[in-house]
């Protein structure tokens, strides 16, 4: 990720490093390769895990003295985080990332461990964490993207995150904050940070969001304007609650632009067309929240819209790859935010879509979110039910009353649909957290 | 039914839709309307006046939320003076703590409930209780008995059923009321009130089957025959779900 040029963030020298924190990172990048070399997943975690037990204090010794950005919420971390990477990486400095998505302690020691020793950090976070790692890392910018439910048997209560945000961040004195205007939670969160750049992103699921975090009382949200209405205008509307929270002023935002093009408008006073080869609405304005913060970290905008707009898969997501032979483009969606999503994404299609659901520890052990989830926006389509839960996932889609097949192998699943392929439009596989992993790790095979 | 249509209201889907239990309103609605009763699905949320319904659904949610929807459902009166007209009601988890006498509040205060089973809900004193339940229904007169019931809980509260009030089941497999009884859920009269999401109507058709008959009859009177459905999804994720949880250590 190095390119010509004068980076814009100075990449000073940290102070020097006790021994302690060198063995430390030094043991974290041997764990891994060891881990890599036998073949134990992407090897990030565990050889974090190493290090900190050698040194507590590992990442913030590794972080100290240089620009970071962190970037948390419910959905689109992962894909901001890259997005961010590559429009800092655009000025010319070495950045070093979680690219794999490992957002825990463990992971960003493991990426600091064997990334470049300088340069700027960017860091996909946790959202429980995220306070923890403000207080340690005194970041440059803090994105916050969304905060909903997720994972439900691991009583995460959204509201009681945003209230611990809320506090950490009114002290982080250092920070920026780009936060998403368009989720009162974010708000509350942001609500007392000393500087805050609001940003328009849109809330696409507003379940979690109408109790109000201020009062316990109830938010009313504006109508908000169609998908591709003719008048050009903002994609967002206003939000309140009778006792005065309402949502703050964007100075970010987007705008449908000319000849079905998107804009973001606000960010240095200029407009910029937002061209991604990720899909989907959710992309932009991950993208506008991107470009906010590499401003903030002294990116000039336009070179970093450039440089997000050739990143074509995430983590694997977003990929077209060949599943046994057949073309299938990889979804992951991990809640109803995030199912909303992806099944506005993928409705407007005709072609066989293949959904996963495991309930495994990393995904939540109840699948009952899936009764969040509109499903009957598959009526139509041929569908595959997949997955270690492709029973419960059966269910909801007898009640939803869409005709499909049930295949619990996720590679048989994608075969199953791509007899249903017509043309050469991929299959759409939507899985969620492991489910996603699963088949990512045997495409190709 | 009270008029020509059968009306089912998810009750404050906004406060208490924490846990997928809204579903459990849907699974309803299908189950009737494939049957050719017309029926009608109402998202009863908190800021309007609550709708007269011949058939109530209660889900899980936040303490906080759970405190709110106590109070308003107190406040209005509505759907205990249904109840009383021989309305249906099922109350899952927080929803089956609000139709109990009273609940504690996050901060420990007691709350009061709906009043519309004898359960009382205090704070448990140990961790939550989250994981599958298998529970075998007690036999409900009046009614042919249930099959095994199949759930997932997350809750920490403890729930007492008093004299006027009958548990609905005995746990297998899992925590349930918690009080120590191995007992799980409650009813009384048209009101069941439970612990188990999944949601609780798509583990267990026939417990849907019985609220709808219920629903579908005048009060005092036995439930309607309903005609059987081809369950052939649930019953396959039943045989699953009871087999997994086989595999789990038994209710101490």
């Amino acid at each position: 990720m190095t390119g010509p040029g004068p980076s814009p963030v100075p990449a000073g020298r940290g102070p020097a490093r006790p021994l302690r924190s060198r063995a430390a990172a030094a043991a974290t990048r041997h764990v891994n390769r060891l881990s890599r070399r036998l073949g134990r997943g992407h090897g990030t975690v565990i050889g974090g895990r190493a290090g900190l037990a050698l040194d507590p204090r590992l990442v913030a010794r590794l972080a100290a003295g240089r620009p970071v950005a962190l970037v948390s919420g419910t959905n689109g971390k992962t894909t901001t985080t890259r997005l961010l990477a590559v429009a800092v990486a655009s000025a010319g400095a070495d950045v070093v990332t979680n690219d794999t998505g490992s957002n825990m302690p463990a992971g960003l020691a493991a990426a600091l461990a064997t990334g470049p020793r300088l340069g700027p950090v960017v860091l996909e976070v946790d959202e429980g964490y995220l306070p923890g790692q403000v207080e340690t890392l005194r970041p440059t910018a803090v994105v916050l993207l969304n905060l909903s439910r997720d994972q439900l048997d691991r009583t995460n209560e959204v509201r009681m995150l945003a209230g611990r945000w809320r506090s950490t961040l009114a002290v982080a004195g250092l920070s920026t904050v780009v936060a998403n205007a368009d989720d009162p939670l974010v708000v509350w969160g942001a609500g007392r940070a000393p500087k805050v750049r609001w940003v328009a992103a849109g809330l696409n699921w507003r379940a979690d969001a109408v109790g109000c975090p201020a009062c316990e009382g109830r938010i009313r949200f504006d109508a908000q304007p169609a998908t591709g209405s003719a008048a050009p205008g903002r994609w967002s509307g206003r939000w309140s609650c009778p006792c005065g929270f309402a949502r703050p002023e964007p100075e970010v935002w987007l705008e449908d632009g000319i000849g079905g093009s998107t804009e973001v408008v606000g960010i240095d006073g200029r407009r910029h067309r937002v061209d991604l080869a990720l899909p989907g609405r959710f992309n932009q304005a991950n993208a506008a929240m991107a470009a906010t913060a590499a401003q903030v970290l002294g990116a000039d905008v336009d070179r970093a819209l450039v440089a997000m707009a050739g990143v074509e898969s995430v983590a694997g997501r977003f990929t077209v790859a060949p599943v046994a032979g057949v073309p299938t483009r990889l979804l992951l969606a991990k809640n109803p935010a995030g199912w909303s999503e992806l099944l506005d994404l993928v409705s407007p299609g005709t072609g066989p879509v293949v959904v996963g659901i495991n309930a495994r520890v990393a995904d939540g052990k109840d699948p009952s979110w899936l009764w969040d989830v509109a499903f009957e926006q598959l009526q139509d389509r041929p569908v595959v039910a997949t997955g270690d839960r492709c029973l419960d996932l059966s269910v909801r889609l007898h009640y939803a009353e869409v005709a499909h097949q049930t295949v619990p192998d996720p590679v048989a699943a994608v075969l199953r649909a791509g007899r249903d392929r017509t043309g050469d439009r991929p299959v759409d596989y939507i899985g969620n957290y492991t489910a996603f992993h699963d088949l990512l790790g045997r495409v190709g095979r | 039914m009270t008029g020509a249509r059968l009306r089912i209201a998810v009750v404050y889907p906004d406060l208490l839709g924490t846990y997928g239990d809204g579903g459990n309103g849907v699974v309803l609605a299908r189950r009737a309307a494939w049957r050719g009763i017309e029926v009608e699905l109402v998202q009863a949320s908190s800021d309007r006046p609550l709708p007269v319904a011949d058939l109530y659904t209660l889900g899980g949610g936040e303490d906080g939320p759970e405190v709110r929807a106590a109070e308003s459902l107190v406040a209005e009166g509505t759907m205990a003076r249904a109840v009383a007209d021989g309305a249906v009601v099922l109350a899952v988890c927080a929803g089956f703590q609000i139709v109990g006498r009273s609940f504690p509040a996050a901060d420990g205060r007691t709350c009061p409930g709906v009043g519309l089973l004898d359960v009382t809900t205090v704070k448990g004193p140990g961790p939550r209780a989250v994981g599958e339940v298998v529970a075998q229904p007690r036999p409900l007169p009046g009614t042919p008995p249930l099959p095994t019931l199949t759930g997932f809980e997350n809750h920490g509260g403890v729930t007492r059923v008093g004299p006027g009030a009958a548990p609905l089941a005995s746990v297998v497999r899992g925590v349930g009321n918690g009080g120590g009884d191995g007992t799980e859920g409650a009813w009384a009269g048209r009101v069941v009130g439970t612990y188990l999401h999944g949601p609780v109507l798509a583990r267990n058709p026939a417990l849907a089957d019985l609220l709808l008959a219920w629903a579908c009859s005048a009060p005092g009177r036995p439930p309607v025959a309903l005609e059987p459905l081809d369950d052939a999804e649930p019953a396959a994720l039943r045989r699953e779900r009871l087999a997994a949880a086989d595999r789990r250590p038994r209710a101490g």
